[in-house]
């Protein structure tokens, strides 16, 4: 065992110290550390996307990242989107269309989601897709969650619209 | 899942890179957007005892194209690559292969460095710099030196770099005329049955230069001199792309694995091949 290190995140907007041994994935720091469990585990190969989270500005799968590295990094995670009483559009949507089944896929296909439609407000169903391609669903067959999230862009943008 | 402990550093300068990897030779290992390392440390089949994280330090960043030379810093991600206006007019061809590279979150930490000093023959990376005829900057102890893309790799994660160099850079010159990446995969983010990188120049509708290289068919890639020759001097017409693909599979050496046994994948690179250098010759 190495030592343990001292690690700074900022979680949601909340700053947070811990302790941690370096190779402590930053999924495993956000579920079991912070208690931050909506990023879920569902491989160990990279490929599933259910642990992905914005840290810094990117998606990135959380499960590939070690806390270390992660050290001083601003993360927002599905919790930091919205909560059950002021549900984030893409969430709204999601419930909506029937975007979700088990949900277990659900926290990371929406932080991707909404990263997506920050650096394309517009997207095409093609580019949806691409979009998510790092995500996996066992339970959707994927249409539904296309529709949650063009819908939210399409609200998003009218909103803007609106705004403006 | 579970990595074996390691001792984490995050120096800020390369002098502090080298040191560390002088200090503990072997047991020490460069780490850059983690996500071909972690994967293999998840699975215990790299052991690292000293991860010497390349995040902290300045000069690796960046993408500079000057004098009709591209230079790409070793940090710079796929998702950079992809994004990159710049890059895109200078050499279109590295954005087609980037896009077929992985999946979003991966692209975002993926470093054109560790692409093509991972030394894995799946990654994509290599075989499109030795089809750019791409140089690889690598610092050391003794100070920098520069090796050709096509002289780098030596076998399955086997290269020329030395323990103690971290490559700073790879750069080449803008490529001229049609190009094309075509890769055959099972799905997203799988590493190719069979990919093919073509750059073709023309004048007076025949072609003036062509450079072909192949990934995943061998355990390097495979820059196939011969098969650019073939199309030297012909109108890329379907006889000189028979010609091509028959020089080609000259050069390639591919296994079997599940992506399918030897006589498939060759199969496949004929085809992948056919279709990047028409795809080339239609842009070129
Ligand atoms: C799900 C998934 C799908 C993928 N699909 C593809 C694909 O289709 N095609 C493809 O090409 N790749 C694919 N990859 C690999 C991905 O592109 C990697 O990110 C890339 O291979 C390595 O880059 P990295 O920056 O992550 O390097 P790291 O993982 O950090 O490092 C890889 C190796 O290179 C060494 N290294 C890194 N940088 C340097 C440097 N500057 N100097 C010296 N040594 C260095 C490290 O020590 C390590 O041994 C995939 C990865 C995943 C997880
Ligand atoms: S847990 Fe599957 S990609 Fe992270
Ligand atoms: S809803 Fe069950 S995995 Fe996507």
């Amino acid at each position: 065992m190495s030592k343990k290190m001292h690690v700074k995140l900022n979680v949601n907007g909340e700053d947070h110290e811990f302790l941690a041994e370096p190779r402590e994935l930053l999924i495993y720091a956000l579920r079991e550390k912070l208690n931050i469990t909506g990023p879920h585990v569902g491989c160990e190969t990279s490929h599933c996307g259910a642990c992905t989270v914005t840290m810094n500005g990117k998606s990135v799968k959380s499960c590939t990242v070690f806390v270390a590295q992660a050290n001083g990094s601003e993360v927002t995670t599905v919790e930091g989107l919205g909560n059950p009483d002021a549900l984030h559009v893409l969430q709204e949507n999601f419930k909506e269309h029937h975007g979700l089944q088990c949900g277990f896929c659900t926290p990371g296909m929406i932080t991707r989601a909404a990263k997506l439609l920050e650096e394309n407000p517009n997207p095409t169903e093609e580019e949806v897709r691409f979009g998510i391609a790092g995500n996996l669903c066992r339970c959707t067959g994927y249409q539904n969650i296309v529709k949650s999230i063009l819908s939210a862009a399409s609200e998003m943008n009218a909103a803007k619209e609106a705004a403006q | 899942m579970i990595p074996a402990a390691f001792e984490y550093y995050r120096p800020t300068d390369m002098a502090g890179v080298i040191a560390l990897l002088q200090e503990h030779g072997d047991d020490a290992r460069v780490i850059a957007g983690g996500h071909s390392l972690i994967p293999m440390m998840k699975l215990r089949m790299a052991d690292v005892p000293h991860l010497i994280d390349l995040q902290a330090i300045k000069g690796l960043n960046g993408i500079a194209i000057t004098d009709g030379t591209v230079t790409i810093g070793a940090m710079v991600t796929q998702h950079e690559i992809i994004n990159s206006a710049e890059m895109e007019k200078a050499a279109p061809i590295m954005k087609e292969a980037a896009l077929q590279i992985a999946d979003p979150q991966v692209r975002y930490m993926g470093t054109v460095g560790g692409n093509v000093a991972n030394g894995d023959p799946g990654n994509d990376m290599p075989g499109l710099m030795q089809c750019l005829n791409a140089q690889f900057h690598l610092t050391g102890p003794d100070g920098d030196r520069t090796v050709d893309a096509r002289d780098f790799y030596e076998a399955a994660y086997m290269t020329d770099r030395e323990d103690e160099e971290v490559l700073t850079a790879v750069s080449f010159a803008a490529p001229v005329g049609g190009f094309a990446y075509e890769k055959q995969k099972r799905k997203i983010g799988d590493y190719a049955t069979a990919a093919a990188a073509v750059q073709i120049s023309k004048e007076g509708g025949k072609v003036a230069a062509a450079s072909i290289a192949m990934t995943n068919l061998s355990d390097t890639p495979v820059w196939s001199d011969s098969a650019g020759a073939a199309l030297v001097g012909t109108a890329c017409d379907d006889a000189a792309v028979k010609a091509a693909v028959t020089a080609m599979l000259g050069d390639i050496d591919p296994t079997e694995d599940n992506r399918g046994p030897v006589a498939f994948k060759r199969h496949a690179a004929g085809i992948v091949l056919g279709r990047a250098i028409t795809r080339a010759w239609s842009r070129a």
